[in-house]
């Protein structure tokens, strides 16, 4: 390393790298992880979402996993916790949904309405 | 492709490391292979998380959940419930007041709550042996911002206005140490760590080194740019192989990074480090001995002035700092000296880290603002004192401090309010003493280490604090006269005003600041031959309650010398011969009933 920009790179670069490790996600994304999630599918889901949120370099997101929330039926299930916003129930989720959900939910603000458990009770 | 979704930080330290952290995260990382998650998981062998009676210790991110007593058996669990189902383990989460279990943040633990980590803050956070994880915790960006926008005297300035002292025991202003270390001129100057932490019961140097070791070498650098030095040592015990492997790797690091080295980041700056290992003796840990130890001879004191920023390494003005004083420069020049000089009391600033040890339930490293009364750090912070015991004394400063009495629990704690109550900061040792403690043996306990470990160079250490020690070992063997508590007195005075070294000088306090606080157990071993702790086995006598007692006859049948006589059929009672007893506790031990009891 010859130079302080180069050190300044270098830092942005590594950082990347551990945002996991910094407390400071003001948004949560979780997603049920447990057997009947597993098996609906939950696990392309949950690597789709780390997947977009690290390609957009979106900081203080933190994906993480939950239990069983006990509709099974309704799985894989996501829960999106914002700040100074209701938690949102997304049901039936799947790799191709997680795009629009970060899009218009997490960026935006704006729930994605058809998407959630509302919508599919209301079916 | 790699896609980390979860970082699994397990303490590498030398603490956890002894209860089998390495076999854990072998077993997680074969774990994940097995299961294909290893492009998703990532395992990260870290420092010292500072509450090392919980470890080995294990905290997975994103949900910072926080594992204590972790197991290697533990860990398929671990891989099943929490990184694949998502579901915490509760059964494994640190439980504080054995309240439920319940999902506790790293954050949210009392342990953790009043803590302010800046010496400490990598440890436990980072990798300590990928220099790219301290950059990204803004490594090396102090050493850029001197190097490029400050010239020596700012960085004294800083140093200064921060109010640093240092944290190596004496608490001399850092910034007037490095002020006199950069106005003489001279062909060649140094930069020397003291890593010798020889005080029995502290090891926040270690951990810092184990932990975060580039935030030492980063220092360094900033004084041999501010001292104008290219050559920097680390004397480092070789008793702490972990700490030694990790200087060893970062010193390497840092080098091929041209963090270290030749004209460091562009700027023309050189600056080397090296590491000296030391063989164990305390003195060494006293600046003059230090040095002359690094110099390849023996270590051995030798009288100041000259002082070492005159004419200290070879002959060379030299700068020596502690560990930890080195760990709170990087941040001080990255935040600024108000932000540390914000932290706690008026003539100390900042924080200071203190090894909790002795009666206390969460044993390990805190770090606290400066200030911090005694009784947050025990009972807030420490958990108090097992058993419902009560509190007696708490020792600090080590072998060279004193002890603190119940009637200074609410004394915020700084260099000269300890120095006030007659102890010292001293590196941070902080060692708790309830009702089973006798001072009269923790005095004798201090002396005798200091006495093992005085080089011999002059006679007031050498000689002085053995016939001190003799008189504290006749004390507690019952053949204490009226007067030797004068006569330890008396010596410890002179001790203190005529020994060569810090070593010597501070020797006695222990005794002194025991005798001053406690005064009465001394008489009681003195003059009624007791011990009111019942420590001091030749004065404790063991007795059979013969209201409890059932005359089962199994104390009698267990005790190796004979002493316990009686017959139940006989209608004879059990008694104990003190003059044949040997005091081995056997018989309480065996007693089903708690019949027997120490006086």
């Amino acid at each position: 390393m010859k130079s302080i920009e180069e050190l300044k790179a270098l830092r942005a670069k590594a950082q990347e790298n551990v945002t996991l490790r910094k407390e400071d996600g003001t948004c949560r994304i979780v997603v049920g992880m447990a057997t009947c999630g597993i098996a609906a599918g939950a696990r392309p889901v949950l690597l789709k979402f780390v997947e977009e949120v690290k390609a957009r370099g979106l900081n203080n997101v933190m994906v993480s996993q939950s239990g069983c929330l006990g509709m099974c039926a309704l799985e894989p299930m996501v829960q999106v916790f914002m700040p100074d916003q209701e938690k949102v129930t997304y049901c039936k989720v799947h790799p191709e949904m997680v795009s629009r959900i970060i899009t218009e939910h997490i960026v935006n603000g704006k729930p994605v309405t058809e998407y959630t458990y509302g919508a599919y009770v209301k079916e | 492709m790699e896609l980390i979704r979860s970082h699994v930080m397990v303490c590498g330290g030398t603490g956890c490391t002894s209860s089998n952290s390495l076999q854990i995260i072998a077993k997680m990382e074969a774990l994940l292979k097995e299961k294909g998650l290893d492009n998703e998981v990532k395992v990260v062998r870290t420092g010292c998380f500072g509450l090392c009676a919980a470890g080995p210790i294990m905290i997975i991110y994103p949900e910072a959940a926080f594992y204590s007593h972790v197991q290697v058996e533990d860990v398929e669990e671990i891989v099943n419930e929490h990184l694949i189902k998502g579901r915490v383990v509760q059964r494994l989460l640190y439980k504080e007041d054995h309240a439920e279990a319940q999902h506790v943040a790293l954050n949210e633990v009392g342990f953790y709550k009043k803590q302010i980590r800046v010496a400490l803050r990598n440890c436990g956070v980072i990798d300590p042996e990928n220099i790219n994880e301290y950059i990204a915790f803004d490594g090396y960006q102090a050493l850029a911002k001197v190097l490029t926008e400050y010239t020596p005297e700012d960085v004294v300035d800083i140093l200064k206005r921060s109010g640093l002292r240092g944290r190596g025991g004496a608490g001399f202003p850092t910034g007037l140490k490095w002020d006199l270390a950069r106005k003489p001129v001279a062909d060649q100057k140094y930069v020397c760590c003291n890593a010798d932490e020889g005080d029995p019961g502290a090891f926040m140097d270690r951990s810092v080194l184990e932990g975060d070791p580039h935030a030492v070498l980063e220092a360094m650098a900033i004084a041999g740019y501010t001292i104008g030095a290219n050559q920097g040592y680390i004397y480092v015990r070789a008793e702490y192989p972990i700490a030694v492997h990790r200087l060893g790797v970062a010193i390497r690091q840092a080098k091929e990074m041209g963090l270290l080295g030749e004209n460091i980041l562009g700027t023309g700056f050189t600056f080397n480090i090296d590491l000296r290992l030391g063989a164990g003796a305390f003195v060494c840990g006293e600046e003059t001995a230090l040095m002359t130890s690094i110099e390849g001879k023996r270590g051995e004191p030798h009288p100041r002035p000259p002082f070492p920023a005159v004419k200290g390494l070879f002959g060379k003005p030299t700068l020596l700092n502690n560990v930890e004083t080195y760990a709170n420069i990087p941040q001080i020049i990255n935040k600024g000296p108000e932000w540390f000089a914000s932290m706690g009391t008026e003539k100390s600033k900042g924080t200071k880290v203190f090894a909790l040890g002795g009666k206390i339930t969460n044993t390990g490293l805190v770090e606290i603002p400066m200030g911090t009364t005694l009784r947050e750090i025990i009972y807030d912070i420490g958990g108090g004192i097992p058993g419902g015991k009560a509190f007696k004394a708490a020792q600090t400063g080590g072998p060279s401090g004193g002890c603190i009495p119940a009637a200074n629990l609410d004394t915020p704690i700084d260099y000269d309010n300890l120095i006030a109550i007659g102890s010292m900061m001293g590196s941070g040792g902080l060692i708790v003493m309830d009702e089973d403690n006798c001072m009269v043996d923790i005095a004798r306990f201090f002396l005798d280490f200091t006495v093992d470990e005085s080089c011999g160079k002059c006679p007031p250490c050498r000689i002085g604090t053995r016939r001190m020690l003799e008189i504290l070992n006749r004390i507690c063997d019952g053949r204490g006269r009226e007067g030797d508590i004068e006569l330890l007195e008396t010596l410890g005075e002179n001790i203190k005003k005529s020994a060569l070294c810090g070593l010597g000088q501070t020797a006695p306090n222990p005794v002194l600041s025991t005798i001053h606080h406690f005064r009465d157990e001394y008489e009681a071993h003195i003059r009624e031959k007791r011990c009111p702790a019942g420590v001091c086995t030749k004065l404790t006598k063991f007795v059979i309650n013969q209201d409890v007692c059932k005359k089962c006859g199994l104390c009698s049948r267990t005790c190796p010398v004979g002493a316990i006589t009686g017959d139940r059929k006989a209608g004879i009672p059990f008694t104990i011969d003190s003059a044949k007893c040997i005091k081995c506790g056997a018989c309480q031990e065996a007693c089903k009933f708690g019949a027997i009891s120490r006086k």
